[in-house]
Formats: C-alpha cells, sequence, structure tokens
C-alpha cells in the first residue's frame, strides 16, 4: 500500500516538472485520489514551480476538477442540446432526488458523486446518462431507481 | 508489424497483407459507435463471439468491432460483409438466431433489416437504405468496413497511401497548392481555407513549429469528432503526418475532451502503432522527415475548443483567449507557429492526396468544398451520423436521410452550430447547406451539429438553453460575454417563468449588439446567435410568453398546468409516489388530484403516468 506521498511521487516522476505539466499531473492526481487535496495541491505548486494561486485558478476553471472528494460511482447526466430537449432535466432532478444530492456534490456516503455534462456525444440516444464508464442510452426518469440499483453498495 | 524502413518495404507489407486476406471471407461487424455503444453493442459482440465459438466458427468468420455505422436511431447496428447487408436494432439474445439462419444458412433475416415505412419494403442491403443514400463517405468511409484498433485493417484499406505518395516526389509547397486548390476549409466551424493556414505557418519565420489537431468537441449535440476519433484514428493521424511535413512541423499534438475517454485510449493505441511501424518518429519511411505526436487531455472547458484559449491550456494555464492577431499560424504554442485544425478537417486530408485536389473540389458548391459530417439528432426519425456533399438542403437531411420528423410531428426549425449557432426555420428547408447558406439566415456551419426540433420545443426555452450553457461556459475574461450572457440568461429565465415585459425584446436586441462588437473571442461574438435566430423567426413564441404567459410547445414549467383527468386515471399512484413536492393526493384505484398550490411543476407524474392521465396545459 503507497502512502499518499509515495503515490504523488509517482505521478511527479512521470512529467518533466515545468509549468505546462500542470493540468496532466491535476488530471492524474485526481484520478489518483478521487479529488484534488489541498496538501497534494501544495506540493504540486512547488515543485512545478509555479503559485499555489496559479494551481487555484486552472483547478477551479476547468469543469473536471473537484476540490471536494467525489463519491464511490460518478454518476454524469448529459444535458447536451438532445438530452435537453429530451427532458435531461428531469433525468437529473430524478437521480438528485433518489440519492438525495445535488448536481456537482457528492452523498454523504460518498458513494455517489452527481454532474451534469455539457455533451457526452451520444446525441443520437438523448436523454443520456453515465454511471463510472457505462452508458446508459434513451433513458426515462422511471428506469432510474433499476439503473441505480448494482451501485447502492 | 514490421518497424517500416521505406516506402517499398510498407508497400511489399501490404501487398503481402492483401494476398494473405480472402476478400470473400465472411465478416460480422458489429458497430461500436457512440450511438451503439450506451445500447448495448458490447454485448452484442461478446454474444457473438460466445456463439461462434461453440460453433466452432472462429477463424471461419471474422468478427470485428466497427466504428460508427450511421444510423444511430437502429442501434444496435450489425454489419455482414462481403455483401454489405446491415442489420439493425440487434441485441445479444437474437444472435443465436442470426448465426445459425444469417451466417450458417445464408438467409437474410427481415425482422432485423430496414424497413420502408410507406411500402413495407425490406431494404437488406446498405445501399438500398434511404438513410445512406444520397450521402458521400469520404471521412466516414471506412467506419464500417475496418477494426480501428487495427493498423493492418487500416492498411488493407489502403491507408497510409496517401502519405506514401506525399513522401514520393512531393514538396511541401506542392501538398500547400494541392490543399488549397481542393478548397477544403476548416471543419471546426470557422471555416478558414486550411491550404492558407498551411501557406502562413509554413513561411512564418522559425525553425520549429507546432501542429494540433483540435479534438475538444464541444458543442452540444455534436459526436462527429468522438466518431471519427474512435472509429478511424489512423486516418486523422495520417492526415497531421502530412500536414506535419507540409508546414515543416517536428510535433503534433491531439487535444482530446475528457469526456471522450474512449476516444483518447483508440487515439493512443493508433499512436503507438504508428511509431512501433515507423509511421512516427525520426526519419519516417526512410523520406528523412522526422514527427511526432503526443496527446494533450481537455480538463472540461468548452471555451477551449477556440484555438488561443486551447493554446493557453496546454501551456498549463487556464482557458481564457488571447486577442488575434498574431494569429496561431504565425506565433501559437510556445509563441511557435503553430496549425490548428479540427479532427475532420485532418481526416479529410488523406483522401484529398490519394484521389486529388481536384476530385474534391468537383464535390460541393461554389465556395464550400468536399462533404461535411453532420450528427443529425432532435426530433428525427433516423437519428445519426451522416456526411453529405456540401450544398446537401435541409430538406434532405430532415427527409429523405432523416426519415421525416418522429411520430409524424410537424418540424419547428433546425438547430446548427451549437452555442454559436441559430435555429433555422421551415421556410429555410430547401436551402443548401454550406458556410455561406447558413450565415445568411443566421446561423452557422459551426462543427456539423444538425438538431432537429418540432412542436414539442420552445424556441424560447432553447435560447434559454444555450444562454444558460454560455454563461456558464464564458471564461469570464472580456465584459462584454461575462456580463452579457449574465444579462441574455437572466431576461431569458424571466420571460420562461412568465415575467417578462415588452421592453426585454428590445434590451436583448441592444445587448447583443454590443457583444456582438466588442466580445473577445467567437463564444461571446456568436453567442448572440441563438437569441437573434429565434427573435427574428419566433417572435411570435416570445409574445405569446411575454403578453399571455402561455407556453405554446409546454415547455417552460411556471407557465404550465398539471391536472389529472378523472376519467382516464385507473388510481394506479405511480406519480403520488413520485411527485417530489407530495402535491398529489389519491387513494388506490381512486382518481387523483394534483394540489395545485403545491405542485411544483415538475413534470414528473407526466413522465411517469403509463395511461396518459396526466394533462399538462399552458
Amino acid at each position: 500500500m503507497m502512502t499518499s506521498q509515495q503515490k504523488l511521487e509517482t505521478i511527479l516522476s512521470r512529467y518533466e516538472g515545468v509549468a505546462a505539466d500542470l493540468i496532466p499531473v491535476l488530471q492524474d492526481v485526481q484520478d489518483e485520489f478521487n479529488y484534488l487535496p489541498k496538501d497534494e495541491l501544495k506540493i504540486v505548486a512547488g515543485r512545478l514551480q509555479v503559485s499555489l494561486t496559479r494551481v487555484y485558478s486552472v483547478a477551479t476553471f476547468f469543469k473536471m476538477f473537484s476540490l471536494e472528494p467525489r463519491g464511490k460511482h460518478l454518476i454524469r447526466v448529459c444535458l447536451g442540446t438532445a438530452c435537453h430537449l429530451r427532458g435531461g432535466q428531469h433525468l437529473v432532478e430524478t437521480v438528485g432526488r433518489r440519492l438525495n444530492v445535488e448536481p456537482g456534490h457528492a452523498t454523504e456516503d460518498l458513494q455517489f458523486s452527481l454532474e451534469t455534462v455539457g455533451c457526452l456525444g451520444s446525441c443520437a440516444q438523448a436523454p443520456l446518462m453515465m454511471i463510472d464508464a457505462k452508458y446508459f442510452g434513451r433513458m426515462a426518469v422511471d428506469k432510474v431507481p433499476k439503473i441505480l440499483k448494482p451501485y447502492k453498495q | 508489424m514490421p518497424k517500416f524502413e521505406s516506402m517499398n518495404h510498407l508497400e511489399e507489407y501490404r501487398g503481402r497483407l492483401l494476398s494473405s486476406r480472402n476478400p470473400q471471407e465472411p465478416q460480422v461487424l458489429v458497430c461500436g459507435g457512440p450511438g451503439c455503444l450506451p445500447v448495448g453493442s458490447e454485448e452484442v459482440a461478446a454474444a457473438f463471439q460466445a456463439e461462434l465459438k461453440q460453433r466452432g466458427l472462429n477463424g471461419k468468420v471474422v468478427l470485428k468491432e466497427s466504428g460508427c455505422q450511421g444510423l444511430c436511431a437502429k442501434a444496435v447496428k450489425v454489419m455482414f460483409r462481403p455483401q454489405e447487408i446491415a442489420y439493425q436494432q440487434v441485441t445479444a439474445e437474437d444472435v443465436p438466431e442470426i448465426v445459425e439462419e444469417t451466417l450458417v444458412k445464408g438467409k437474410i433475416i427481415d425482422k432485423f433489416c430496414y424497413q420502408d415505412p410507406d411500402d413495407g419494403s425490406v431494404k437488406a442491403y446498405k445501399s438500398k437504405v434511404p438513410f445512406y443514400q444520397g450521402q458521400r463517405l469520404i471521412v466516414l468511409g471506412k467506419m464500417d468496413l475496418i477494426d480501428p484498433t487495427s493498423l493492418d485493417d487500416y492498411l488493407a484499406a489502403g491507408g497510409y497511401q496517401a502519405l506514401q505518395k506525399v513522401f514520393d516526389g512531393m514538396s511541401p509547397e506542392a501538398v500547400i497548392d494541392a490543399v488549397e486548390r481542393s478548397g477544403l476549409r476548416g471543419r471546426g466551424g470557422g471555416g478558414f481555407p486550411t491550404g492558407r493556414k498551411w501557406r502562413l505557418c509554413r513561411q512564418a519565420p522559425g525553425d520549429i513549429k507546432y501542429l494540433i489537431c483540435n479534438g475538444d468537441e464541444g458543442d452540444p449535440g455534436a459526436f462527429m469528432d468522438r466518431a471519427v476519433m474512435e472509429g478511424d484514428p489512423h486516418a486523422v493521424l495520417e492526415g497531421m503526418i502530412i500536414g506535419a511535413y507540409a508546414i515543416g512541423a517536428i510535433q503534433g499534438y491531439i487535444y482530446v475532451r475528457h469526456e471522450y475517454p474512449l476516444a483518447v485510449k483508440r487515439l493512443a493505441l493508433a499512436i503507438d502503432q504508428a511509431r512501433d511501424a515507423g509511421l512516427l518518429g525520426a526519419d519516417l519511411l526512410g523520406s528523412g522527415f522526422s514527427f511526432d505526436v503526443k496527446i494533450s487531455k481537455g480538463a472540461g472547458a468548452f471555451v477551449c475548443g477556440e484555438e488561443t484559449a486551447l493554446i493557453a491550456s496546454m501551456e498549463g494555464d487556464i482557458g481564457e483567449p488571447h486577442p488575434r492577431p498574431p494569429y496561431p499560424a504565425v506565433a501559437g504554442l510556445w509563441g511557435k507557429p503553430t496549425v490548428i485544425n479540427n479532427v475532420e478537417t485532418w481526416a479529410n486530408i488523406p483522401a484529398i492526396m490519394s484521389h486529388g485536389p481536384e476530385w474534391y473540389a468537383a464535390i460541393g458548391t461554389e465556395n464550400s468544398k468536399g462533404t461535411k459530417v453532420f450528427s443529425l439528432v432532435g426530433a428525427v426519425n433516423h437519428t445519426g451520423l451522416v456526411e453529405v456533399p456540401m450544398g446537401t438542403t435541409l430538406r434532405q437531411m430532415v427527409y429523405d436521410l432523416g426519415g421525416g420528423i418522429r411520430g409524424g410531428g410537424e418540424f419547428k426549425a433546425v438547430q446548427t452550430g451549437g452555442p454559436s449557432g441559430g435555429c433555422i426555420p421551415k421556410q429555410f428547408l430547401d436551402l443548401p447547406v454550406d458556410y455561406d447558406s447558413l450565415q445568411s439566415v443566421g446561423s452557422i456551419m459551426g462543427s456539423g451539429g444538425m438538431i432537429v426540433m418540432d412542436e414539442t420545443s420552445c424556441m424560447v426555452d432553447v435560447a434559454r438553453y444555450f444562454l444558460s450553457f454560455l454563461h456558464d461556459e464564458s471564461c469570464g475574461k472580456c465584459t462584454p460575454c461575462r456580463e452579457g450572457t449574465k444579462h441574455l440568461l437572466e431576461i431569458l429565465t424571466e420571460i420562461t417563468n412568465g415575467n417578462g415585459t415588452e421592453e426585454h425584446i428590445p434590451l436583448m436586441e441592444e445587448l447583443c449588439d454590443a457583444m456582438a462588437a466588442a466580445s473577445l473571442c467567437g463564444l461571446g461574438q456568436s453567442a448572440v446567435n441563438p437569441v437573434l435566430s429565434t427573435l427574428k423567426y419566433f417572435r411570435e413564441e416570445y409574445e405569446a410568453h411575454i403578453r399571455e404567459k402561455k407556453c405554446p410547445a409546454l415547455v417552460c414549467r411556471p407557465l404550465l398546468k398539471y391536472t389529472v383527468d378523472p376519467e382516464t386515471c385507473t388510481g394506479c399512484l405511480a406519480c403520488v409516489r413520485e411527485c417530489p413536492a407530495d402535491a398529489i393526493h389519491g387513494e388506490a384505484a381512486e382518481p387523483h388530484l394534483i394540489d395545485q398550490e403545491l405542485c411544483v411543476k415538475c413534470g414528473m407524474c407526466h413522465a411517469v403516468c403509463k395511461f396518459d392521465a396526466v394533462k399538462v396545459e399552458s
């Protein structure tokens, strides 16, 4: 079992340690830790020789980064144009209500995070959602409970 | 796969490869494209694998997972070669029957074939299906032919022959001349002539030049580039290598949005394969030319589709655009001359080089040459990915390819160009689609999203939707865009909430003028298009919201009233259980009643009612 510091060192060892590596390093940190922990961000800033404000600016500018711990399963509900027209908003509300979570946040038990996405790129099967790497197309609000079930513990 | 030392070496390999393959060998290609994946294509492919193995057909029938086969509405698609039989709506449970009947006995099963809705005739062969007739497949040509994870498949289909032709005696200037003569314009939306961009970059002083493939397909409602990156990644690479040779670039990058994990995976595999085969790296095919490609993953920002913002994020900064000039072709990544083209633009290059610029320029219209890939989605029967010659009319796309409006409904508008585009009404259905014509009606070509809307779409809500998207995605650097999108969104929200006033329309028009004139980049300049185009063509819908407090399309929630029809209601309690506001009262087997005071108009009762007993009015 690697410590947090070892995990971070493994990530940093893959890069040259220049400012341009900031976004890919943050992506790797998020992949590894599931969010961007504050202590790790401080180390990243030091090693890439960029200010902590710049790290924070990048981490808050881009949608994929989370400064809060995220749930074990990431639910992404598409709100692209085709999904919007086919009830994507109803879908995200239903999922949120079922799990008692607002989009952009994680459930209390950290089992799920709920996010909305600009477009997942499977517009012909709107409305669409993803749980982790699995797509669920042609969704309807009444399909939600059955789909969520296997992911609940 | 050997490392090719020379063009002859590659050609010998290709020859051996082709002679080792039997063109009559039966092949099953299960579509693994963006449309079929969410509907279970992996399960279908696994079922074929298991069934073929069980029947001892391994080695006799070739099974492949292909890129997007186009007709997403009929997912999961399966193609049988060499006959080009196109099956549709295949599930894993259907596979044993299909293997038995079609592969073993050679019989076509009608129920898996496209059926003409008019006369019920069965169209088993791809060439007979109306969706594919009228298309001209250049970029999507290999989608249902190859396994995108196989370099051998790409080579067998003529891949990297364009590169050989370029290395075989074409100077970089000759390549640029050819691209210029082809008339190819940028497929990302701007429509800048590709050859001219390359020439500017080649002529820019400096030894170090870069090349970027923009795969940050951010327009909601568009998945053309995703399909190409996932379905034919080597075509993108081949285009990039040819471009790099033409401009003298040493390093290329493919910028892919992180929402496309499979595209990242396929491109990474293709890059590794190309490197191992000597098609990337030092001294490609013994030509003396060296070039390599890296993937740069986006982190989720629509504005990064704008080239200067994209470059800023590749340099490790937030994705804020910069004023142009200088253009990236002169001062781009790390301040070096950089060519940025979109995925589809790069994927066109090999075909242009192989067939010649005159061949390409003969397709399309006066100022828009070649084909364009569109994601045809929304309220049409045949949603999917299409590639048509420039100049194809909207009517052809909606009715001939798209099979008309879903549910026999009425066409209302087609939205092109994503959040930077506009809504085009019925009177322009016969408009030939190209860069100039779309602009002339207040929209843009954009990257190729084409969202068809029927009478169930509210155009004020559509404008509000896009402004909400743009307000969220505006980087905040320049005031006209940051504040303009905010105020437009606020006004549109007021109107859709039933609080609109007569002053709102002229106020929006004034805001739009200022934003279009003063915003720093395309995001803010074109953010006005969804508003202006709907105001221009659907003003009566705005007026209904403002004056009568009604939403004719029954979309804007605060203007709706939900009631239960006591005659139809069976008292099943489904709506009572689902109502988030506990606004529905009723006992089992008794008609339910909605408390209008408590109702939050979320539409949940309407969605869950199996008996169509929940009525909506405005």
